[in-house]
Order: structure tokens, then C-alpha cells, then sequence
């Protein structure tokens, strides 16, 4: 299996501050990845090391072939990312939220025309091309969101929290697109806070106070520490946590 | 980076075009701030009470006294003995200002050809003295250039720090209170918009989160600033061009010089003033922040712009801090381009200012922009 993503030793100061501790994993192509913690656990710190949005302090870190200290512009090229924070422009319409993020990542407009259409009917939402992204309801802006970071047809997909406050039906929606992605071989990196999406993952990792205290499959993570569910899993990891937010 | 740079002009201009004030920006406050505020304005500064100490009694004081008051802005309101009645008539609010002619005026005058004149004003109302003093400082100059006027403020005349002030608009020869305050107002509006909108545009995407999405993508930091400054330039420009027209078509205010000179000062100026608000934005995190760091910045700076004081009788120190900001270099270009029909060459020291402090602020304000913190 070709190694997308690899990290050895990752860490993240804020002065004195560990937010994220000796992180060691590999991410492999085509690979559902799920990365959870605790609020306050270190994992959107993580992420943004990964991005090249925020500077390591120490260790290694290799992300679709490129290095996260020097090469971060050619990672930004082969990556997309749905930041915790809602990341369309709800003064701008669904139509011409695909456009600007397609054109910035250098779509022709042949292209562009291509994808909105595309997009527009994998998600249903034809008659919305004109509205306001300001008037979707929450779930339908995630759903956008997800495609259009998507657009520029990224080797990996980071996706902090996409579906945190959607409802049960939009998440399994939300679900449905990211195994589209994955079944065409983008690599997906996801956190989460909902344990049943969890089990939907390929491996997880459980992040404790800056540390990855457990990296398997949800299936193995189960077996090994004798749990029902995930949720039993996570409580039995997280509870030992000390930092609380 | 071009393409990607059109997409960013496009989606700005798309944002700008859709936001809330813009009407308002565009319309209501070129025409509020150069219709309304000039009248309110213009009204008190009309009526200015004057008090004279003649103590010459010569045919040059009464020439000059009648030329003071043929002006239409100064009503003589009392002829008094000595200063220290005059003194009496400001405590008492019957005049703003006091006119002292000392003994020996035209004997001086004539025979070293210069004479001292002392000038108090109640500094009470701050814009009212100020363009009173002005006013009287003009026309004394126009009288004899050669009378060196001293000014003394209210609080008596013992212990009052004399500062001498070169006349202020002294190219503003017909005393058109317009003159004065219109360009004035113009500039202060661009600035506004140039300065404090270009910066909260910039803070904004702090704000909702949008920048983190930008900053993952391979758009060069270069490509996005100037996507931000380009719309708010235009806007600004074309805010400038509709005050210009609103101060001919009602006040009758036309350049003596070139416009063509005027735009390409404004060009110059919006280029180091989008800068600066760029800069702030670099170092604000909320819009919140900006807006206190954009006033803050834009108050200090408007007053000591030349707009209201003169800068020629600033301490060094104030000199030198307001010549490092573009503000008093556009003042100065739309002086003496408006009034005195200056060419683009004259006033070319200025122009060079200005675009090398835009130069130096762009440069930085790149510069502190990070993608990765
Ligand atoms: N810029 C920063 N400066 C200082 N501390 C920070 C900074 N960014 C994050 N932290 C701290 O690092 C820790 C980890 O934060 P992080 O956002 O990575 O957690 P998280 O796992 O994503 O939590 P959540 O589930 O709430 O999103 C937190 O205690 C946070 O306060
Ligand atoms: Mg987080």
C-alpha cells in the first residue's frame, strides 16, 4: 500500500504548552482515517501541521509525498481541507463558491463549468445554484462545503469536524459522499466527536491530551480493550484524560 | 497567479457589490459630508465678534481695521482702550477674538518694514478659532506680507505662549470659506474608505474563518492582498470623482490646475493608504481591533494633517510624524494644484513621497502576512 501521509515524532509547542506530543502514524491511499480525541485533545493542531498552516515545532512529516517544513505550497496543490470553522462565503452564491475555489486552484472554465455541473447534481441541489450560501440549512452547506474541497480533485482529504450540529439523516448523507471519495482513491483524514461514525472509519486513531493513545481498526480497538462499541472504547481511553477544556 | 489573482478580484468585487453600506459609502456620504456639514459649519464662522485695540490711530491701522471687517466674516463688536478691556469683552463672550495694534505701527512699518501684531482668540470653540485665526491671519498677509503676526490664545496675555504662525491659506486669497474646507472634507472621506474599509475587509476573513480556507490553497499572499485592495480602490476613486463634482456643482469649486494631476495624486495616495490599512490588518485579529487601531490611527493623523494647523509651525518631532504618513502629502498636492494651478512636476516631491511610503507599507504588510503561523 503507498503511504500518503507520514508523520514521525510530530510535535507542537505553545510555549511551554504540548498540544500535540510525538505524534508517529501513516496514512495509506484510499484510506478512511479516523482521528479522534477529546475537545482540547490536539487534533485540529494536528491537522494544521499537516495543511501547512501551522509550524511544527519538532519531528517529521511527509504529506502526498512532500515535506511539511519546506515543500508546503506543492502539499496545498494535492490537498483539500474543511476547517473546523465554516469555510464557504455565505455572501456569495452556491454557483460562484465552486467557481472562485476552482478557479483559485487553476481550473479552466471549460473545467469549472464541468464541475459545477457535476457537483451541483451529485448533491441535488440544481435548484440552489443561485441561492445565497447564507440561506442553506447547516447540513446542505457541510455537504457543499465537502464537495468543494473537493473540486480541484485533491490526493488527500482533511475534514475537521464536517458534520459536528448536522442531523442524523444529513450525516449519513455526509457518510455516503466520503466513501464516493474514498471508493475513487482519495485518501480521506477525518475528526470527529460521533463514535457511530467511528466504526464507519477504516483504522482510528485516539488522541489523550496531545498524545495518540490507541491507532487500529475499529474492529480490533474493540476486540483488544473488550468493548461492545467505540463508544465504549473512547470512554474507556478519554477518561483518563487530565486537560479539560 | 494571474488567473487565480482574477478569480479573487472577481469574488471581492462580487462581496463589494453586495454589501450593506455600500450605498450608503457611495452616495450618502459624499453628499451629507460636503452638503450639509460646510453649511452647519459656514454659519457660525460668519459671525465672527471682533475687538480692536487700536493704539496707533494711524492711517495704515484704519485701513487695515476697515479691510478686516469689509471681509464679511468679522462683525467689529467694540473699540477698546486697552487690552486689558478687550480681555473683558472675551471673558464676557462679547467677542472671539482681539486685534491689539501697538504704538509706533505705521512708524515701524514704513521705516524697518516689518511691525508685530498681536492676535488673541477664544480658544474655546477649537474650529471656529482656528479658521478665524486663519482668516485673520490671511487677510493681515494680504495687507502687508511683510506684518508678522503674533498670536497669543485666551488665557491672558501674561502668561500665553506666543507662537508665531506662517498664514495658512494665503493662496486662498478671496477668503472662499469653501476653498478652505472642501478639499478638506474630500480628503478625509477617501480616506475613510481607503484606509478603515480596505482593513476591515481584510480582518473580516480573520474573522468567519474564510482566510484559513485561502491559506490552504497555493494562491500566492501577494495575489490575495492585492484582490483585497483593488476593489476599495476603485470604490474610493470613484467616491473622490463624486465629491468633485458635487463641490463644482454647488459650491463651484474648480481645479485651477490639472484634474489630471489631482487623480494621479490620489492614485499615489490610496496606493500608500490602502497599505497602511492592510498593515493594521495584519496586526488585527478581530474587526473589532481594526476598528480601534483604524481610528485611533486616522484621528491623530487627520489633525495633524495640515487640514486644521498649519504644519509649518509644528515642533520638528510632529513634522517629521506627519510627513511619514501620506495624508498631509495629498492635502498639500490638492492645494496646490486645486488653488494655485500647481503642475504635476511641482508637485512631484510629494508624489514620490507618497508612493514610496506605499512601497514601504505593502512591502510590510506582505511581508507579516503568513499562509502558516
Ligand atoms: N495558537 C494557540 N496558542 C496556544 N494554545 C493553543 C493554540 N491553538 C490551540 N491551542 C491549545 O492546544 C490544545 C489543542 O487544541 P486543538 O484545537 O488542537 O484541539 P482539538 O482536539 O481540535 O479540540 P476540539 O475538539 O475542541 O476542536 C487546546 O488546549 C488549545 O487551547
Ligand atoms: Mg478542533
Amino acid at each position: 500500500m503507498e503511504t500518503v501521509i507520514y508523520t514521525k515524532k510530530l510535535t507542537k509547542r505553545f510555549g511551554n504548552f504540548i498540544a500535540a506530543n510525538e505524534l508517529s502514524f501513516e496514512v495509506s491511499k484510499g484510506e478512511i482515517f479516523g482521528f479522534l480525541g477529546a475537545n482540547g485533545a490536539g487534533k485540529t493542531t494536528a491537522m494544521r501541521m499537516l495543511c501547512g498552516l501551522l509550524m511544527p515545532s519538532s519531528g517529521e512529516a511527509n504529506v502526498a509525498g512532500f515535506d511539511v517544513y519546506t515543500e508546503t505550497e506543492k502539499i496545498k496543490q494535492n490537498i483539500g481541507y474543511m476547517s473546523q470553522k465554516f469555510s464557504l462565503y455565505e455572501d456569495l452564491t452556491v454557483a460562484e463558491n465552486i467557481r472562485f475555489y476552482a478557479g483559485i486552484y487553476g481550473l479552466s472554465f471549460a473545467e469549472i463549468k464541468m464541475k459545477t455541473d457535476e457537483l451541483l447534481t451529485k448533491l441535488d441541489m440544481r435548484s440552489e445554484a443561485k441561492k445565497l450560501v447564507s440561506q442553506l440549512p447547516l447540513g446542505w452547506k457541510q455537504k457543499l462545503a465537502f464537495s468543494v474541497s473537493l473540486v480541484h480533485d485533491p490526493k488527500i482529504v482533511f475534514l475537521d469536524e464536517p458534520t459536528g450540529g448536522v442531523d442524523p439523516v444529513t450525516r449519513r448523507q455526509f457518510w455516503d459522499l466520503i466513501y464516493y471519495a474514498a471508493g475513487k482513491g482519495v485518501t480521506v483524514f477525518v475528526t470527529t466527536h460521533y463514535m457511530d461514525e467511528a466504526e464507519y472509519c477504516d483504522r482510528v486513531s485516539i488522541m489523550v491530551d496531545g498524545v495518540i493513545s490507541a491507532l487500529d481498526s475499529p474492529g480490533n480497538l474493540k476486540k483488544q480493550m473488550n468493548a461492545p462499541d467505540m463508544e465504549d472504547v473512547f470512554y474507556q481511553l478519554a477518561r483518563k484524560a487530565k486537560r479539560s477544556e | 497567479m494571474i488567473r487565480s489573482f482574477y478569480f479573487i478580484l472577481e469574488k471581492e468585487f462580487k462581496q463589494m457589490m453586495r454589501s450593506k453600506g455600500l450605498v450608503r459609502m457611495l452616495i450618502m456620504m459624499p453628499v451629507i459630508q460636503l452638503l450639509i456639514l460646510p453649511m452647519a459649519a459656514n454659519y457660525s464662522i460668519k459671525n465672527i465678534s471682533l475687538a480692536v485695540v487700536d493704539n496707533d490711530h494711524s492711517e495704515y491701522s484704519r485701513t487695515m481695521i476697515h479691510k478686516i471687517t469689509s471681509s464679511g466674516y468679522f462683525k467689529l463688536t467694540s473699540f477698546c482702550k486697552n487690552s486689558k478691556d478687550a480681555f473683558n469683552e472675551i471673558e464676557n463672550d462679547r467677542a472671539d477674538l482681539i486685534l491689539e495694534i501697538p504704538h509706533d505701527f505705521e512708524k515701524n512699518l514704513v521705516r524697518e518694514n516689518s511691525q508685530k501684531l498681536s492676535v488673541q482668540i477664544n480658544a474655546i470653540e477649537g474650529v471656529k478659532a482656528g479658521l478665524s485665526g486663519g482668516y485673520l491671519a490671511n487677510i493681515i498677509a494680504d495687507f502687508n506680507s511683510d506684518i508678522k503676526t503674533h498670536w497669543i490664545q485666551s488665557q491672558g496675555p501674561d502668561e500665553a505662549a506666543i507662537v508665531s504662525v506662517a498664514p495658512i491659506n494665503w493662496y486662498n486669497r478671496y477668503m472662499n470659506y469653501y476653498l478652505f474646507i472642501i478639499p478638506g472634507i474630500l480628503v478625509t472621506l477617501i480616506t475613510g474608505i481607503g484606509m478603515l474599509q480596505t482593513s476591515f475587509n481584510m480582518v473580516k476573513e480573520k474573522e468567519i474563518g474564510t482566510i484559513e480556507q485561502i491559506n490552504v490553497t497555493p494562491v500566492k499572499k501577494q495575489a490575495f492582498i492585492l484582490g483585497k485592495m483593488v476593489p476599495y480602490f476603485v470604490l474610493s476613486a470613484l467616491v473622490f470623482v463624486i465629491g468633485q463634482i458635487v463641490s463644482y456643482l454647488f459650491y463651484n469649486i474648480h481645479s485651477a490646475g490639472s484634474y489630471l494631476t489631482v487623480f494621479v495624486g490620489m492614485c499615489a495616495f490610496l496606493f500608500s493608504l490602502q497599505g497602511f490599512g492592510l498593515l493594521l490588518s495584519t496586526y488585527a485579529e478581530s474587526q473589532q481591533q481594526a476598528m480601534s487601531l483604524g481610528f485611533f490611527f486616522m484621528n491623530i493623523l487627520n489633525m495633524m494633517s495640515g487640514l486644521y494647523t498649519s504644519i509649518d509651525s509644528m515642533p520638528m518631532w510632529a513634522k517629521v510624524m506627519t510627513g511619514s504618513f501620506p495624508l498631509s502629502h495629498f492635502i498639500r498636492v490638492m492645494r496646490m494644484v486645486m488653488l494655485k494651478g500647481s503642475s504635476i512636476s511641482e508637485v512631484g516631491d510629494h508624489l514620490l513621497i507618497m508612493v514610496g511610503l506605499g512601497i514601504v507599507f505593502n512591502t510590510w504588510a506582505v511581508l507579516h502576512y503568513h499562509k502558516r503561523s
